[in-house]
């Protein structure tokens, strides 16, 4: 589903470098977990693998379903079925959450040549997705992540991902900031969509999240490239022994 | 020998002098009304209009800024249209003439020529000051308008439309307007433009609220995009009395609203909220001065400005807090969204405070579309036009929502700025 190949892209503002030459491929029905030490460009790889213009890409490319992604911009990617769960949500005032959602469900329908949505059929499947991440009524009133806490923030990031039904879902640290009360409802929302024609690739520093969303592979990230890949025992040989042998081995 | 110098006249000073000398003994008004047309003129002549050297002119200088004054065209108003809110009771002026067939109960009006043929205009003829250019223009043109008074204890139901159509020429308008004590309004005034030909407008409401009043005031000016809108409001807040002053600029070529008020009885409170929606080669110009009179008045001022192409803005808003005005509490903000490299805003906040027990403050900012903000739109799958207009839509949505008491007319200003939105974005 996903291929990654040689790789590299840098800040488009100052030209410093950040992924250099990183391959990966997930496969429909996988969860990839991504970790790595800080700065070692991991929340960069969410960006640009979802298409924001802060980053260039100088050499490689994003094959999606077999496809380049590289010429489509964010909207398109996402209408196409990536989805990024923010580590940082960001706050939208005077713009209503309901209102958001619906715009964001129907411009990708229209753009994947389906119906709109009506509007009953729309709260329906809100409503229902809602109480399944126990979100109250009253938040989806306010203006989009206005006045949320850190927990319902991530939990509306979930809600996003349920109703806008991407095929590559790609979460960044989505449990910083999270008790662990949140962090299972989280984790409970993503593991609902699991499903052998969709990826998810969880990016995380710890291995806390992945005892919840349990990973079929693990890909250490260090400057910018995947210095070791295993599966989901590699998460807690990190766990105890840290970054630092790998990255010695790697060096 | 002493004689007075007359200043050169530009072809717009000589057009309004011209406009005056061509409807002597057609305008309505004799004696004291007449006499005082005559010193506004005269007036004109001699100061011209203002220029940058005049402090509250600084940023919009009318003399260079108004080339030309289309010629007085008496057939120039224009059929009305339909309300903003359904229901509203429509007062549309032709010609000075007021409609008055359909005055909901509570309200009394007359056309504002009779009080310019009785004299009784004269004392609101006026102008504040050496720098009222509006007051000054007007006065000497004004041709009608309506007087209305609303009853006592009055609670309209429905808002109040003041309709001004213009299609060319010239317009000169006033509304004083009184609310009486305890009663309770929404008034929508009105200034539109039916086609794309020049018009010259200039409009001034005086508005009084006697004690406990409680009233909300729109002016929607949707002039066409060669049109001059000279506008002005007055108001005198009584005792306990609400104001809440909604002010949408969308439309016009050379625009200046201006804002003269006062707070008179203590426990008076104004909201000021304007959206100013600026594009093409336009020039808007809000200019708003409050004098907290006396004790225990309240006030806040909030603009929000989204500014397109080779548009230029102003907001120019002075508090002055009079020495016994203790417990005074003001604030004003001034947002703008630049949203090209060529537009432009200026914005000037004053604060003179005589009184040393006041909280007042004041705050601008300008900025670009949050990128941040746009990258996550855009990252949910909303194409970057619909989501920049999204944005925009939510800078200046979030004061429009505060009416939410009355959702047809909270509606009906959505719909309008969305409208203009999506012309210009």
């Amino acid at each position: 589903m996903l291929e990654i190949k040689n790789l590299h892209a840098r800040i488009a503002e100052d030209g410093t470098e950040i992924i250099r030459g990183l391959n990966l491929t997930v496969k429909a029905g996988e969860v990839a977990a991504i970790m790595g030490p800080n700065g070692s460009g991991k929340s960069t790889l969410s960006y640009v693998l979802s298409g924001r213009e802060d980053y260039e890409v100088t050499e490689g490319d994003i094959l999606y379903n077999g496809e380049s992604i590289l010429e489509l911009d964010a909207s398109e990617r996402a209408a196409k079925g990536i989805f990024l769960a923010f580590q940082y949500p960001v706050e939208i005032p005077g713009v209503a959450t309901m209102q958001f959602l619906k715009v964001a469900m129907n411009e990708q329908r229209k753009y994947r040549g389906e119906d709109e949505l009506t509007t009953p059929e729309f709260m329906r499947r809100v409503k229902e997705a809602a109480a399944e991440l126990k979100i109250a009524p009253e938040m989806l009133r306010r203006p989009l992540n206005v006045g949320f806490s850190g927990g319902e923030k991530k939990r509306a990031e979930i809600l996003q991902m349920a109703l806008l039904e991407p095929k590559l879902c790609v979460l960044d640290e989505t449990d910083s900031g999270l008790d662990i009360d949140a962090l299972k409802v989280v984790a409970d929302g993503v593991n609902a969509l699991r499903s052998p024609d969709r990826a998810v690739v969880v990016i995380t520093h710890y291995q806390r999240l992945l005892d919840y969303i349990v990973p079929d592979t693990v890909h250490v990230l260090y400057k910018g490239q995947v210095i070791k890949s295993g599966d989901k025992t590699l998460a807690h040989e990190l766990e105890a022994k840290g970054y630092a042998d790998l990255i010695e081995a790697a060096a | 020998m002493n004689m007075q110098q007359a200043i050169k006249m530009t072809a717009a000073e000589t057009a309004l002098v011209d406009a005056y000398t061509a409807q002597i003994g057609d305008l309505p008004g004799d004696g004291a009304v007449l006499s005082l047309r005559d010193t506004l003129v005269h007036e004109l002549r001699t100061a011209g209009l203002p220029t940058r050297r005049v402090e509250s002119w600084h940023y919009t200088d009318l003399r260079t800024l108004l080339r030309t004054v289309p010629a007085a065209d008496s057939s120039a108003f224009a059929d009305r249209v339909e309300a903003v809110v359904p229901g509203s009771s429509v007062l549309a002026v032709r010609s000075g003439q007021a409609d008055l067939k359909s005055l909901p109960k509570g309200v009394t009006a007359r056309s504002y020529t009779e009080s310019l043929l009785d004299g009784s205009a004269v004392a609101g003829l006026a102008v504040l000051g050496s720098d009222d250019a509006i007051g000054r223009i007007n006065g000497g043109l004004v041709r009608g308008g309506l007087e209305i008074e609303i009853a006592e204890g009055a609670e309209l139901e429905a808002p109040l439309e003041i309709q001004a159509v213009q299609s060319h020429g010239q317009a000169h308008t006033r509304f004083p307007v009184s609310f009486g004590a305890g009663s309770k309004a929404t008034v929508i005034e009105r200034h539109l433009s039916t086609n794309a030909e020049a018009s010259f407008v200039s409009s001034v409401s005086d508005v009084t609220l006697a004690e406990g009043a409680d009233v909300i005031w729109i002016i929607l000016q949707q002039q066409g995009s060669a049109d001059t809108h000279l506008g002005q409001i007055r108001f005198d807040l009584g005792k306990n009395a609400k104001l809440h002053l909604f002010i949408i600029n969308a439309g016009g070529k050379l625009v200046r609203q201006e804002i003269h008020g006062k707070t008179s009885g203590e426990g008076a409170d104004l909201t000021l909220r304007g959206i100013n929606l600026l594009g093409g080669e336009s020039h808007t110009d809000v200019t708003f001065t409050l004098g907290h009179d006396v004790p225990h008045t309240t006030s806040t001022e909030i603009i929000r400005n989204v500014v397109f192409d080779r548009a230029k803005g102003v907001f120019q808003g002075k508090i002055l807090v009079a020495k016994d005005a203790q417990k005074t509490d003001a604030k004003m903000s001034c947002n703008t969204l630049l949203l090209s490299d060529d537009a432009d805003f200026s914005s000037k906040p004053e604060l003179e405070i005589f009184a040393d027990d006041v909280q007042c403050g004041h705050g601008a900012t300008v900025t670009d579309i949050d990128h941040t903000q746009l990258f996550y739109m855009l990252a949910r799958g909303i194409p970057e036009k619909k989501a920049r207009a999204m944005l925009v839509n939510a800078f200046v949505a979030e004061i429009v929502e505060e009416l939410e008491d009355d959702e047809e007319l909270v509606e009906a200003l959505e719909g309008i700025i969305s409208a203009w939105l999506e012309k210009h974005a």
